[in-house]
């Protein structure tokens, strides 16, 4: 018994200390519905899997409950010999069939939109490094690094004494995130330089691995300007969980004056360094 | 063998009983004997491996850093995995099998004792191995149970220890798989068909032929991760012309069929538990049978489900996702089976059959996770997050570990031949199944949300959820003592079992004495 009584005393200790945890941010139950095309696809593909599963369950569980309730010995019954049937059987492995092929089409559709990058107007190169990312645009030769903004760096440390729940965009900011411009089809060409890492907005709904000695494609047109957060994910050592990724979306023209800006400052630096 | 010079008096001369103290269990070459000492060894890896998971529920009980180092962090997912899958999860289906695929085809033994020995004791010193690397420069392997390159070759002077270890487990596996198939072939009672023998019997029969299949692939894959290390091969190494992603792909060769040597066992478990508390005939058996088969081969062509974010072409994905969902067909088929076998059933409810009934409900949760997965576009957005953290565990705790435990509720009665504390099981029931979901439903949300998983540190939007997760953690944990609790008190005493033990249990092994003769079966039954 007083093994019993530890345990619910621990118990007591665990959920004083959820109690005074405070309350922080909302409860996000769902994934985001996105600022793309294609995340609002795969946002309706979500739900659209969700309800399927849920009227199975419903079936399934419900079949089970009756039973529980109804056919228990408890009550008297004597139990029925019927097993084997074919029909049923029959019945029962077509009816899923037919559930999934209303799934796999539209996936299968939006899939071949997902992977075809034609017809890109711009292309970034995006380079992961341990623990970092390097942004780099081809075209202009704009490059630079992003790394994880020094309110986060700082709070971060074990014993720091910064409640981090002070810090804004905790774990999800950086000193310089990557500039796309609103409504235009970028490529995106992802590499890693030491091991594997993997680029994620979920508000793009856009996820790929960065693979050293090999270049993946990916691409996305963003409909809202804003700011997009998403971290690295995939385990990449120690620092894998301080990494984060975040992309400004700005109007066309306010994106040709940063990266008119940026060219310029490189240029002055590489002057400065002859 | 000694047992049979040393042991002079008992009731029955034909009986000979084990040898005394410590040298039984080192020298066993009984199926019980070696079949406990595999249950036992699971639970005691159950502990360390949930130890290793409450380490990281604290640090994720509030974000920010407040208990451990990141990179100790990695060290308890990638160690959490490897104890609880090669640890826990497959030496309880081992023991399970040594102790019940026997007893159950009516033969006298395993097929071949000695080997069977060998391979429960080298187990705990592959284990001892592995778990020493937490000690070593550089510490314990880092990089994930996947061991992906090239950052598992960024591992300390634990990492040959670490491939050596798992060299080890991998030959107990083959071993013990080669000798549940040749118990299997060659010692089935007369009458006992193969299309009459128990689904359990039947699962495993299929299971280790996974394993025979995909361990060794396995070994290879490490051997090649060994010599790009120390050895300068470039097998994964892009700078030498190797290629990171192969790794990844014959990695998931194996993983796969092991994701169902991890589960095809419970199904067998459910499918004795089920009919025999239902008071009712398994629905189908045949289409059980063939379910598991299907399940078996399509789980040869699925594998790179895991990996659809390495940039793989179009069709490439869209083969491995229709075959994916093909699983579901007959997963699906063996869930309707077992509501169809308690239909208009006379259903009780002993601990044994809550863990059955919660193994469908919870099994099947993660199995509408798992056809969520397997929608390429939408994987895009779940893979690496909590969302497949939820998936699997809800597969592996309240689906193999919930089946592993009802299985030894179940045929605990016989082992000891005493009951267990019924009123017991029924409390760590409810509170395992409580806190079970505690834990793992709230990961569905934040990874839903956009956390990642394998992280030590969070934004803070995900806090509730996670202390909440944890909260769950605790609990589930320190439930298990009261299975601890339950057990040991049914081997101590109790009231005394009938060989039956259940009403509605049907079998070979329910013909035998409980518990069995130390050889059981010293006559051959004969099946109608
Ligand atoms: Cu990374």
């Amino acid at each position: 018994m007083t093994k019993t009584n530890r345990i619910a005393s621990a118990l007591a200790g665990l959920v004083a200390a959820a109690a005074s945890v405070p309350a922080l941010a909302a409860w996000d139950l769902n994934m985001p519905k996105g600022v793309t095309d294609i995340s609002h696809k795969v946002w309706d593909m979500h739900m659209l899997a969700f309800w399927i599963m849920c009227v199975v369950a419903v079936g399934v569980f419900g079949a089970m409950a009756i039973s529980i309730v109804r056919h228990r010995k408890s009550r008297g019954v004597t139990p029925s010999t019927f097993h084997e049937s074919t029909a049923v059987e029959v019945v029962w492995t077509i009816i899923p069939f037919v559930i999934l092929i209303v799934l796999a089409l539209p996936a299968a559709r939006t899939l071949i939109v997902q992977e075809d990058d034609s017809g890109a107007e711009m292309t970034i190169k995006i380079t992961g490094y341990q623990w970092k990312w390097q942004y780099e645009y081809p075209d202009s030769g704009v490059s630079f690094f992003s790394t994880l903004s020094d309110a986060s760096r700082e709070a971060r440390v074990r014993g720091s004494g910064i409640d981090v729940t002070t810090v804004e965009n905790y774990l999800l900011d950086v000193d310089n995130p990557l500039v796309i411009p609103v409504d235009t089809k970028v490529r995106l060409l992802l590499t890693a330089n030491d091991v594997i890492h993997s680029w994620w907005v979920p508000d793009f709904a856009i996820k790929k691995d960065a693979i050293p000695g090999f270049i993946n494609t990916m691409w996305t047109k963003v409909n809202e300007t804003g700011t997009y957060r998403g971290q690295c994910t995939e385990l990449c050592g120690r620092d894998h969980g301080f990494m984060p990724v975040v992309v400004e979306v700005v109007e066309k023209d306010e994106y040709e004056q940063w990266l008119a800006a940026r060219v310029a400052e490189q240029d002055e630096q590489r002057l400065a360094a002859n | 063998m000694n047992a049979a010079t040393t042991d002079t008096h008992h009731d029955d001369h034909h009986d000979h009983g084990p040898a005394p103290g410590l040298m039984r269990w080192v020298t066993t070459t009984n199926h019980k004997d070696i079949g406990t000492l595999y249950l036992w060894f699971s639970l005691i890896m159950f502990f360390i491996g949930g130890a290793m998971a409450l380490v990281i529920r604290t640090e994720l009980f509030q974000p920010g850093l407040q208990v451990v180092d990141p990179q100790f962090f990695n060290t308890m997912t990638t160690m959490h995995a490897l104890v609880m899958i090669f640890g826990v999860i497959m030496p309880a289906f081992v023991g399970l099998a040594n102790w019940m695929v026997p007893i159950m085809v009516g033969a006298p033994d395993m097929a071949l004792p000695r080997m069977n020995n060998w391979s429960f004791w080298i187990l705990p010193f592959g284990f001892a191995m592995m778990l020493s690397t937490l000690f070593m420069e550089g510490g314990g392997p880092a990089a994930g149970w996947t061991l992906y390159p090239p950052l598992s070759l960024q591992g300390g002077s634990g990492f040959p220890f670490l491939i050596f270890s798992i060299h080890i487990l991998g030959i107990s596996s083959i071993m013990g798989a080669i000798n549940i198939v040749a118990t299997i072939m060659n010692l089935r009672a007369p009458g006992m068909t193969f299309m009459k023998m128990p689904l359990f019997v039947w699962t495993w029969f299929i299971t280790a032929y996974l394993l025979i299949a995909v361990m060794p692939v396995l070994a290879g894959a490490v051997t090649m991760l060994l010599t790009d290390k120390y050895f300068g091969t470039a097998f994964f190494t892009a700078g030498g012309g190797g290629d990171p992603v192969m790794f990844q792909h014959i990695f998931w060769f194996f993983g796969h069929p092991e994701v169902y040597i991890l589960i095809l066992p419970s199904f067998g478990v459910v499918s004795e538990i089920i009919p025999t508390f239902s008071r009712k005939r398994l629905f189908g058996y045949s289409s059980m049978v063939y379910a598991t088969a299907s399940i078996a081969f399509l789980s040869f062509i699925v594998w790179a489900h895991h990996m659809f974010t390495v940039g793989m072409p179009v069709s490439g994905a869209l083969f491995f996702m229709f075959a994916t969902m093909l699983i579901a067909v007959p997963t699906g088929v063996k869930v309707f089976n077992w509501v169809a076998t308690m239909w208009r059933g006379a259903m009780t409810f002993e601990t044994p059959m809550l863990y059955a009934l919660g193994f469908v409900i919870m099994f099947t949760i993660g199995g509408f996770s798992g056809v969520m997965l397997a929608l390429v576009p939408v994987d895009f957005q779940y893979h690496d997050t909590y969302f497949v953290v939820a998936h699997f565990h809800y597969v592996l705790v309240p689906g193999s570990i919930f089946a592993i435990i009802g299985a030894v509720y179940y045929w605990l009665p016989k082992w000891t031949g005493k009951m267990y504390d019924e009123k017991w099981g029924k409390i760590h029931f409810w509170t395992s199944t409580f806190f079970v979901n505690l834990l793992f439903f709230p990961m569905h949300f934040v990874g839903l949300a956009g956390m990642p998983r394998r992280i030590p540190d969070y934004a803070v939007q995900f806090a509730d959820f996670n202390a909440i997760a944890t909260i769950g953690a605790f609990g589930f944990g320190f439930s298990q003592l009261i299975f601890v609790y339950v057990v040991v008190k049914c081997i101590r005493g109790g009231e005394k079992a009938t060989d039956q033990v259940w009403e509605g249990a049907e079998g070979l092994e329910w013909t035998l004495s409980s518990p069995p003769p130390y050889h059981s079966f010293t006559e051959q039954p004969v099946v109608k």
